[in-house]
């Protein structure tokens, strides 16, 4: 089929004709990067430049002092800026647990299982994708007294553990594995919770992946329950904190800026590492994320 | 089939799923729509008012039929059918060049989504800052465009524009790399088959060949495109500091949930502006499944 003059889709070198895509890809990302580089100068730019009229890019003598205030910085209340920083690092590795691990587990049961409710229940949660947690804040927070959660460490982790989009996701792919195979392991004597753990688990790994990316990201950045749902300072996280920082650089107040722009290169850069080791499972699992 | 009677074990797979998303999606949905006939101040008890609350939304509350419920629309409908266009031309884009320069130029283009919103505020708050030491400001008054600084975030006349364009900015998320999926998982013999069928250009095999055969990644795509959408309502509040935002300037639906129910405690008002939003959001991804959906 050599005669084929059509597109090349995932061409496998480079070839003259794709320059024109470069043309305007290359342009684009570098746009959309800016604010991203941006972030990384700024952390570590000293007081003068931060200061600098006009106002430069690019970081002439860096230094690590925002750093250095920022993990010295006490906030009014007394509480420690590590303090929020262990907060949300405890609380994400929590949730991005819990999360994947609840979401694989109903993943299986609604993909290879049959049984009555099966159907509707897909279909409350592929309706639960539109879910907009911020449309319904009130009853949350209502529900979430009621609960007894307000000022807990707990709130920050169980309104998160159900994740509708982690379930679809998990069970797109799940779909994908034959029952005979699971048949075969069952004739071998499998139970289902060691079928669970030794084909299930192994074979969608990509889903699970993309699940941990997508918790994270979702954990790691919210700062909704400790502005809403937790009063003692104690309890809040490094995401809510840096929110007030980000508030303090208004107007002409550019006291707090580096402090800010090193706070935001902390948020940003964990978010950046997670998805780069595993971009590759991501692309895997959305090959299936279709809506059928 | 023997053990078919007594297996339960769906259950145990799925109770802990289960008992969550009720918890914490189910029950909060069902209580707005339940609150939103109240008058409920979150002291007193709620007492029933009936569809008083929808009535005075419609009738009464001129910041709602004034500013905030135009300024979601047109927030909604250019963020919501831009980013997701802009998402599937990158998409494709993306397809057309070798594997290490596309994961790199991937990896680029979804970055801002994930810390898109509160955390990037800080950054845009500088890049837009109100006097000469603003970054846009300061290139502006440089290149003569401009004779005195603007105060980008406290205009009402920017801010919606400033919102929109960080929005998009940041939409390139995880309906993005679906299609990006989607476009390199198509077969190739689709489109040999279709230039023997007469297509005869780039548009027409995008049309004919394309889209149809991603279908399901294009919906999940606009899902989360709509989704996304209406989640960045804080992003107005973040960037001018203030709810309400000037003069209502940026004031979207979540912002006056917000301000009715955290600021002024009119919980069951806001409870019947919160069903409106997810009325909308849901309409909007009825489109979705019409325009793609393989079935109704």
């Amino acid at each position: 089929m050599s005669a084929f003059q059509g597109t090349k889709m995932n061409p496998s070198k480079f070839h003259k004709s794709q320059l024109k895509f470069y043309l305007f890809l290359i342009p684009l990302a570098v746009f959309m990067a800016l604010p991203i580089v941006y972030i990384f100068f700024h952390a570590f730019k000293p007081i003068d430049e931060l200061f600098a009229y006009p106002p430069r890019f690019l970081v002439d003598k860096p230094t690590l002092q925002n750093f250095v205030d920022l993990f010295t910085k006490t906030n009014d209340t007394g509480v420690p800026m590590s303090r929020f920083l262990f907060n949300s690092v405890v609380i994400t590795l929590i949730v991005v647990v819990l999360t994947v691990i609840i979401s694989t587990m109903a993943g299986y049961a609604l993909s290879k299982k049959n049984f009555k409710m099966k159907k509707a229940i897909f279909e409350i949660n592929t309706l639960a994708l539109m879910f907009v947690p911020a449309a319904v804040a009130i009853p949350r927070y209502l529900l979430i007294d009621e609960l007894g959660l307000i000022n807990t460490f707990l709130v920050h982790i169980l309104p998160l553990l159900a994740m509708p989009i982690g379930l679809f996701l998990v069970k797109q792919f799940i779909d994908q594995i034959p029952d005979e195979l699971l048949e075969a392991a069952r004739l071998d004597g499998a139970s289902d919770y060691q079928i669970f753990l030794r084909i299930i688990v192994p074979l969608v790994k990509p889903a699970i992946a993309t699940i941990a990316i997508l918790s994270f990201q979702l954990v790691w950045n919210t700062i909704e329950s400790s502005s809403l749902y937790v009063n003692d300072e104690g309890l809040k996280t490094f995401s809510f904190y840096m929110s007030t920082l980000t508030s303090q650089v208004s107007g002409n107040n550019v006291a707090g800026q580096g402090l800010a722009a090193a706070a935001s290169l902390i948020m940003f850069v964990p978010n950046l590492i997670i998805f780069i080791i595993l971009q590759s499972q991501v692309m895997n699992t959305m090959a299936h994320s279709g809506i059928k | 089939m023997r053990n078919k009677k007594r297996d339960h074990t769906h259950w145990v797979f799925l109770a802990p799923y289960i008992i969550l998303f009720t918890t914490f999606i189910i029950i909060p949905v069902a209580a707005a729509i339940l609150l939103s006939f109240t008058y409920f101040n979150a002291i007193e008890k709620p007492t029933l008012i009936g569809l008083s609350n929808y009535v005075g939304l419609i009738t009464q509350d001129e910041v709602f039929m004034q500013k905030v419920l135009p300024n979601t629309l047109t927030f909604a409908l250019i963020v919501g059918p831009g980013g997701y266009i802009l998402s599937f031309i990158l998409a494709w884009l993306l397809a057309q060049v070798p594997k290490r320069m596309r994961t790199v130029l991937a990896l680029i283009i979804y970055s801002p989504s994930m810390t898109a919103g509160v955390a990037m505020a800080v950054v845009w708050t500088i890049i837009f800052s109100g006097d000469e030491t603003g970054y846009l400001n300061s290139l502006l008054l440089t290149m003569g465009v401009l004779l005195e600084p603007i105060q980008w975030l406290q205009s009402p006349e920017y801010l919606m524009k400033i919102m929109i364009f960080v929005t998009l900015w940041g939409s390139m998320g995880v309906g993005f790399l679906a299609m990006l999926s989607g476009v390199l998982n198509i077969n190739t013999e689709i489109y040999e088959a279709g230039y023997i069928d007469g297509i005869n250009n780039r548009f027409q095999e995008i049309i004919y060949i394309t889209i149809p055969s991603m279908k399901p990644q294009m919906l999940f795509g606009a899902v989360m495109a709509v989704v996304g959408t209406f989640q960045a309502g804080a992003i107005g509040v973040a960037l001018s500091g203030a709810n309400p935002t000037p003069q209502y300037a940026g004031q979207l639906m979540v912002n006056h949930l917000e301000d009715y129910g955290f600021i002024r405690y009119e919980m069951g008002y806001a409870a019947a502006v919160s069903v409106v939003l997810l009325i909308v959001v849901y309409a909007f991804s009825k489109v979705a499944w019409r325009l793609f959906g393989e079935k109704d």
